[in-house]
């Protein structure tokens, strides 16, 4: 009876769990797999193509320091682009969560998520016009200040981190937002009774308690910057050649699949090394 | 350690009146419980003394400083929460220490006062632990150590005990009057519990609507209740106003307001068989509708004239041949009988 019981049991969990495993399978497992064989290729096997098992695509980045040295540069945008987020995003998720209540709240809410809404082009674009010379932001700024100034951000780093960190800056309000939510406003106020300043709680009782969501937001921030193709090419232009525009150029312009897969690959290894080596700062933040 | 007092403060939230010219004092050293009802003003009245909202007008004081401009963090006050607010961060140690590392007491200072704090509350061994490894009970022990570890000048309490199953409640009580005693700190609590402000406290103020109905030692707002409310929310209370009936003779005490309303506490009764001779009773009759057997003590409800009236004696008191749908006598003295002002209520 009761083993019956347990069958069940487990036939139900089987079937809430299929199809998002079955859909992950399918989905990223079948051509993520595909794509690994690739990136042991001598050359795309379409066609008549003449081909053959080879590891010289990942030979290839270890023989030029031109790859090394833009994965150096894109990391270092992840980290910036994340810092920025954490800068921008923490504060906002702090008064959306303990400050405003009710509709107002809702409200701007809905700008926060507003960047989801939005083609990620049409985004980029609107940078575009904002940022370049004689755009929006000169425009507006000699509008109000007294003296001239002169604007063009176009094709720079600042731009490119700026695309970015507008892109993904919900990522770390939100994540930021449910933790300081599950803060209970008592422990502030038992804070204040104890005579902390408004630092020092923040130091010593919000932020250790709300790191899960702030780290977790940062991750879901850095991995896909690292890899990020489209922003440093629309923004960057010339100073725009990051990891993952190679990558893409490998798949697109070159058509060089074999390669293009190889660099995914060594990105993935690397990106998930570096969470490897941070994970265990990670789990002691979040005892 | 300091008294505090509170004078003629008044705190409104929108258009509702959280503290209508509330005024009362407390004593150095004193054990005080602020009583009433749910949106009485009473935990409005705390967090105006500790300081987390600013009353519109009046004064409060805590020992010769007025504070009304103090934010909280700067009056040195300790408290206590509902829920206990430990950091679930934190060890046992750190959450009591947090109050002296913002001190800057120095470590070794800041050990030792730790150490004693939490002997004090009889928790010396558990320092290590986090909060979710504690029982209810030593939860509340360690949120009382946090709040006395500083020697604030006064204890604030919001109810401090209602987490707590009552078994647990009442030695809390003991041990929480215990310790209170032994620092001599200045204590206000929030409760809506009447017998536990009965039980601790030296001086208790009852509210209700945002006003101070009536603030004294337990015993006399117990026996002298301002109003109709008071003497019904502070215990129970019979009302005797259309007591009649035959053989019925209502003695009125010496004093009694015009206007005002007899009561008399359940407690204060006595049931006979038959009826009473002695003087400086008040006497009446009344029909037995249910007796309830509760060990040592037993309550008996009865109607007359159209009355329920309820006394609660001990068992062995009432006699053992009473059934229910007798006719009874029931007599209390005089001096017993509580004169309520009904103007106010």
């Amino acid at each position: 009876m009761s083993a019956n019981l347990a069958n069940q049991e487990r036939l139900r969990i089987f079937g809430l769990l299929s199809p998002a495993y079955l859909w992950l399978t399918v989905a990223i497992f079948l051509p993520l797999s595909a794509m690994l064989y690739f990136s042991f290729l001598s050359d795309v096997p379409f066609g008549d193509a003449d081909w053959h098992h080879t590891t010289k695509n990942y030979q290839a980045f270890f023989q030029t320091k031109t790859y090394a040295t833009l994965l150096w540069k894109s990391i270092r945008l992840g980290l910036t682009v994340t810092a920025v987020a954490v800068l921008v995003g923490f504060p906002c998720a702090y008064v959306l969560a303990k400050t405003i209540k009710g509709r107002s709240r809702e409200a701007l809410f809905l700008l926060v998520i507003l960047p989801f809404w939005s083609n990620s082009l049409v985004r980029i674009f609107s940078w575009a016009i904002v940022l370049r010379g004689n755009g929006v932001l000169e425009l507006g700024l000699n509008a109000i200040l007294p003296f001239q100034v002169d604007v063009n951000l176009m094709f720079s780093t600042p731009a490119v981190v700026i695309g970015l960190v507008h892109s993904y800056l919900p990522y770390v309000i939100l994540t930021s937002y449910l933790a300081l939510q599950a803060i209970d406003d008592n422990l502030i106020d038992a804070a204040r009774s104890m005579g902390a300043n408004k630092l020092t709680i923040l130091w010593r009782v919000i932020l250790p308690l709300s790191l899960p969501g702030l780290l977790a937001g940062a991750v879901l921030i850095f991995v896909p910057v690292v890899g990020s193709f489209m922003e440093p090419r629309i923004l960057g232009g010339r100073v725009g050649t990051y990891y993952g525009t190679v990558i893409e150029d490998q798949f697109v312009a070159v058509f060089n699949w074999p390669l293009g897969a190889a660099l995914s690959f060594i990105l993935l290894a690397v990106v998930l090394l570096i969470l490897a080596i941070a994970s265990p700062v990670l789990k002691r933040a979040q005892t | 350690m300091a008294e505090v007092s509170v004078n003629n403060v008044t705190k409104t939230f929108g258009s509702l009146k959280a503290l209508d010219d509330v005024t009362m004092d407390f004593p150095d050293g004193g054990f005080f419980a602020l009583l009433g009802p749910s949106g009485s003003g009473k935990t409005t009245l705390l967090r105006a003394i500790a300081g987390f909202i600013f009353a519109d007008s009046g004064t409060i004081r805590i020992g010769d400083q007025p504070v009304e401009n103090v934010p909280v963090e700067k009056r040195d006050i300790g408290m206590m929460f509902q829920n206990y607010a430990l950091f679930p961060n934190m060890t046992v140690s750190d959450n009591v220490g947090f109050g002296l590392r913002v001190r800057k007491v120095g470590a070794a200072e800041e050990r030792r006062r730790i150490g004693e704090a939490l002997d004090l509350v009889q928790l010396g061994q558990h320092g290590d632990r986090k909060p979710h490894q504690l029982s209810g009970g030593q939860r509340q022990r360690v949120a009382l150590a946090r709040a006395i570890v500083t020697n604030p000048r006064v204890l604030l309490l919001d109810e401090p005990l209602s987490a707590l199953d009552k078994a647990l409640r009442v030695d809390m009580q003991f041990e929480l009057k215990r310790i209170q005693r032994e620092i001599g700190i200045t204590t206000i609590f929030v409760t809506h519990d009447q017998e536990e402000a009965l039980t601790l406290s030296d001086k208790i103020g009852i509210l209700r609507d945002g006003k101070m109905i009536q603030a004294g030692p337990p015993r006399d707002v117990y026996s002298n209740p301002a109003d109709l409310f008071t003497a019904t929310f502070l215990g129970e209370a019979n009302i005797l106003d259309a007591l009649a009936g035959e053989g019925a003779d209502i003695k009125i005490p010496h004093g009694f307001p015009t206007g005002g309303t007899l009561a008399v506490r359940p407690e204060n009764i006595s049931i006979s068989q038959t009826e009473p001779t002695a003087n400086g009773l008040s006497k009446c009759q009344a029909v037995l509708e249910r007796r309830v057997f509760a060990g040592a003590m037993a309550t008996c409800i009865l109607q007359s004239n159209g009355n329920r009236i309820k006394v609660i004696s001990r068992d062995q008191d009432i006699p053992s041949d009473v059934a229910e749908g007798d006719r009874l006598w029931l007599t209390w003295p005089v001096e017993k009988t509580l004169s309520v002002p009904s103007g106010r209520h």
